[in-house]
């Protein structure tokens, strides 16, 4: 049982829930950018949670099945095709060999999540089958698929190939995203008309937006409060001695461009970061196409913990609907 | 010393031990990561030592932020009496400066540099007040250097000279970073030198290249079998400048899988180090060369 890659798409890796334990390591955690969505696809087919998908992003790939199957598309609205007859997203829908799924254009979102029931059976390697493909660690081969691969199948065939869900459980990003961020770690460095424009103006994604990091741009330039630069760390008012990164953490090199780092973060560097996007929206960042505006949303810890809670319930609430 | 804590938002703990690096805050930060671990803290999910920092990640549902701080909290006192003495491993690692890989890199790059008109050890040299490239050369490798930090990508290690402050090479990072850099570019910026693991973007100056792999996600390399990434925090590096004919041979080594690196286990004391830090190099090199 086997998935073939017909056609790759733009970049199409496997992705699971991650590699937790080697950050010190400079490995970071992988796994797919939308985790809500991943799951939900692993639901519909009637796989672990946890199971190995495709992620693909704007450009879907072309996939042929060499035995019958379950296979949910879920994410962002990246129209599947079966054989060229259009099948919907958020729904499980049956496979049989021979058959090839397809995608149209991309008409909102950025990434989808192919499931198939058994889930991607390539090697665990260090406890996840994510690819992390700056370091060739994990997936296939370590890097993105390419025509003509093959991704063994697991055995389980699962209990899926029924079921759908509605948009009113779906999580997805509002036509400006807002994205809520706990200042923190060197917000101090920055004036306090800056952190106050900062979270005002309305940012875009930048083309330089992939699962290591999101750049955003259209802002206005942050003022530093003054300082000796302390030894080791450089000479540029954003420059700190090289430290790690938090993932979601918001780096802004040269007090211009804010980056959240995400899923494949680098796990250190030299920059000062004004704090963090918190866990809950982390999964709408994998949904931002570029150029789309977005906002932060400043947030305490007991608001962060409360937006992580309705996250929980959401996926919960699935699981109820899916009857898991 | 005192740490300045701060939430990085639901999911970590991040620690500045020391705004400014130094052994001290790197001790400091090393001790608390080894502590959290010795505590095995439920919910705690990644511990990660810095140069002059370090980061805890936790899980939320399993442990309450403010418990997680104030357990932290609690170990500072034990951390910053660590008397700085460590378990470690002297290595060497070839090195081919002015190498034809990153030259044609930093030619690509020029635009982004500070001087468009010299090299990056030529920059280097004269940012530093050196006569030149040969003495810039010579000063990078003749003493040992700490490896503070291992991160950035996978096993990519950050390395403090062990030499008085004032003689320490600084060189500022390019002014935008370049999106390419060699496999196994010899690196620097700021204070610190690094070992560029994977080919990737990169903002540091760069020297040269090691024909030695530092990181092997196949596993197959002979000494990285046990663990993909070979730099520990903590280990201690002597560049060892190479012709392109040692190069070569060293490549070729590498190729057939039977390239042995020079490793040799070693004791570091930082006091010993700070009361004299020849006396303390001039052992390490005894320990490396096995005199």
């Amino acid at each position: 049982m086997a998935v073939n890659v017909i056609s790759s798409g733009l970049s199409t890796t496997v992705q699971d829930l991650g590699r937790p334990g080697y950050y010190h390591l400079g490995i970071p955690i992988s796994g797919g950018m939308d985790r809500f969505a991943l799951r939900a696809a692993n639901m519909l087919v009637g796989n672990d949670e946890g199971a190995a998908v495709l992620e693909a992003v704007f450009l879907g790939p072309e996939l042929e099945f060499t035995a019958p199957a379950t296979v949910a598309v879920t994410g962002g609205d990246l129209p599947p095709r079966l054989n060229g007859d259009g099948r919907s997203t958020w729904e499980a829908f049956p496979v049989k060999a021979g058959d090839r799924l397809s995608f149209g254009y991309l008409r909102t979102g950025a990434r989808v999540y192919i499931a198939v029931s058994g889930g991607i059976d390539v090697p665990v390697k260090l406890g996840s089958r994510s690819t992390y493909t700056l370091g060739a660690l994990g997936g296939h081969e370590g890097r993105a698929l390419k025509a003509g691969d093959s991704l063994p199948l697991g055995a389980g065939t699962g209990a899926g190939g029924k079921g759908a869900i509605p948009a009113g459980l779906r999580r997805m990003p509002g036509s400006t995203a807002e994205l809520r961020m706990l200042p923190g770690l060197y917000w101090h460095r920055i004036t306090a008309a800056a952190g106050k424009q900062f979270f005002a103006d309305t940012w875009k994604v930048a083309p330089e937006a992939d699962r290591i990091g999101y750049r955003f741009k259209g802002g206005t330039v942050l003022d530093f409060v003054p300082r000796e630069p302390p030894f080791g760390a450089g000479s540029n008012p954003s420059n700190i001695v090289d430290a790690c990164y938090p993932y979601g953490s918001i780096q802004v090199p040269g007090g211009t461009e804010p980056i959240v780092l995400h899923r494949d973060a680098v796990s250190g560097g030299g920059y000062m970061m004004l704090g963090c996007v918190i866990s809950a929206d982390m999964d709408l960042i994998g949904q931002l196409q570029p150029h789309s505006p977005a906002r932060f949303v400043e947030v305490s810890m007991d608001q962060a913990l409360a937006a992580r809670a309705d996250r929980q319930a959401a996926l919960a609430r699935l699981r109820a609907h899916l009857g898991r | 010393m005192s740490i300045r804590f701060s939430f990085g938002g639901d999911e970590h703990i991040f620690a500045e031990v020391s705004e400014e690096m130094s052994l001290e805050a790197f001790f400091t930060s090393l001790s608390m990561t080894n502590a959290v671990k010795a505590a095995g803290i439920k919910g705690v999910t990644e511990i990660c030592p810095a140069n002059a920092s370090f980061q805890v990640k936790f899980d939320p549902d399993r442990i309450k932020a403010g418990d997680l701080l104030k357990e932290l909290q609690s170990m500072e006192g034990a951390a910053s009496e660590s008397d700085g003495t460590l378990q470690t491993r002297i290595m060497e690692v070839p090195v081919l400066y002015q190498d034809p890989w990153t030259h044609e890199t930093l030619m690509r790059f020029r635009e982004r540099h500070q001087n468009p008109n010299a090299t990056d050890l030529e920059y280097a040299a004269e940012v530093n007040g050196l006569g030149g490239v040969e003495d810039f050369i010579k000063a990078h490798s003749s003493q040992p250097w700490f490896v503070s930090m291992v991160g950035f990508v996978a096993g990519l290690p950050f390395l403090y000279q062990m030499v008085e402050r004032k003689r320490q090479l600084q060189v500022p990072k390019y002014l935008r970073p370049r999106t390419d850099t060699p496999k196994l570019t010899i690196g620097h910026g700021g204070c610190f030198s690094c070992i560029y693991s994977v080919r990737g973007a990169g903002g540091y100056q760069m020297f040269g290249v090691t024909p030695m792999p530092i990181y092997d996600p196949t596993q197959k390399v002979s000494y990285l079998q046990d663990e993909m990434c070979l730099f520990r925090p903590g280990d201690i590096v002597k560049w060892k400048p190479v012709t392109r004919d040692e190069y070569d041979a060293a490549i070729e080594a590498v190729d057939a899988n039977r390239y042995e690196p020079v490793i040799r286990p070693s004791t570091f004391s930082l006091s010993a180090f700070n009361r004299d830090m020849a006396g303390t190099n001039a052992k390490l090199m005894e320990a490396l060369n096995g005199r």
